[in-house]
């Protein structure tokens, strides 16, 4: 491949990735059925740079085998979540605290 | 059932599609008689699910369309022509059939009539639709609080909801709608005619010491060029909520 495709590979992958990326709205029924409160006003500190956000706020890409959730300051993993087989899988280690409301 | 309130757990449940209106070629409203709705906020969406006969299922979020005060729910839908799900629900339900959704969904994405902050909504295309709700929710609960649509469509004939929001422009009440179009400049048309930039917020956007609430909904890149600029012109990146929907509508 010659740098100038290649280069237009990178910008279409790029771009691919930038229209992939949502953010913590689209994941509120997901986290629902997790979490069974409403978890798009919950606030979580981001355990790589410390980061405060609500979740709506996070960015959220779900065009993976799972759902990957990355802080919008550092875009660090801050969760991963895969559903099936009537099983969830739910990684937070880039979560360092979620705080929430119990209504 | 109270029980369940309490849980919090959120169930699929059957909507009957009572009436459709045609909003723009490739949009249509759909409202549904839900049973027992549980009420929304303005900004809010559900989760719609489909079953095929060999028991594959997909989901999408819809915004809601309709204001909490509103007497039935409705979800405005844009059709992707490859879409999984839209072109099922713009063309294929019809008034009777039955739509299984669960929501409503979200907490942070929402106006409530009583802010009394001015409101600065920026929509790019279907992107409208949660801030509609928000819109008739203001009319319904006669908040006079001043507000301002900026909305970007690409043709004319793309506009969602162009005679009501028309209507609720001309109303009196505090309301200023700003269109754009991207891809026409049609004859006699007063809008603006080009993508949304710096100097067309600076014409549009409440000055920054009215503290004014922002809310911008479409396709991720509109949403993320629309409140970067407005962060780089000093606005309080706190008070700007976003909502991105991905190229195929779905997100689920």
């Amino acid at each position: 491949m010659n740098s100038e495709s290649h280069n237009h590979a990178r910008l279409a992958a790029t771009t691919q990735v930038e229209e992939a990326r949502l953010d913590g709205n689209a994941i509120g029924g997901l986290l629902r059925e997790i979490f069974a409160v409403e978890m798009t006003a919950a606030v979580g500190t981001c355990a790589f740079c410390g980061a405060v956000n609500e979740v709506g706020r996070v960015q959220v890409y779900v065009r993976a085998p799972g759902t990957v959730v990355r802080c919008p300051e550092c875009e660090q993993v801050l969760m991963k979540i895969v559903r099936g087989g009537g099983r969830y899988w739910v990684d937070m280690t880039g979560v360092r605290c979620l705080e929430f409301s119990e209504a | 059932m109270a029980r369940a309130a309490v849980l919090g757990r959120l169930a699929w449940q059957f909507g009957t599609l009572a009436e459709v209106v045609q909003e723009t070629p490739r949009v249509s409203s759909l409202y549904l008689d839900v049973p027992d709705w549980q009420g929304h906020l303005a900004g809010q969406h559900v989760d719609v699910r489909l079953t095929a006969d060999d028991g594959y299922q997909a989901e999408r979020s819809y915004s809601i369309a309709s204001a909490p005060d509103d007497p039935r729910l409705a979800l405005t839908v844009e059709r992707l022509d490859d879409g999984e799900v839209s072109p099922y629900l713009v063309g294929e339900l019809r008034v009777g059939d039955r739509l299984e959704l669960r929501g409503p969904i979200g907490g942070f994405f929402v106006w409530r009539g009583e802010d009394d902050r001015p409101l600065l909504l920026i929509a790019g295309g279907s992107g409208v639709v949660p801030l509609m709700a928000m819109l008739r929710h203001r009319a319904n609960v006669e908040s006079t609080v001043p507000a301002r649509l900026l909305f970007s469509s690409r043709t004319q004939a793309d506009v969602i909801y162009r005679d009501e929001l028309s209507r609720l422009g001309a109303a009196g009440d505090g309301l200023t709608v700003f269109h754009a179009l991207t891809r026409e400049k049609p004859a006699g048309w007063s809008g603006y005619t080009r993508r949304i930039d710096e100097a067309m917020l600076k014409e549009v956007a409440w000055p920054i010491q009215e503290s004014p609430a922002v809310f911008i909904c479409g396709p991720t890149p509109f949403v993320e060029a629309a409140s970067q600029l407005l962060v780089a012109m000093g606005y309080e990146p706190r008070s700007i909520k976003t909502e991105r929907f991905g190229a195929t509508g779905g997100t689920a």
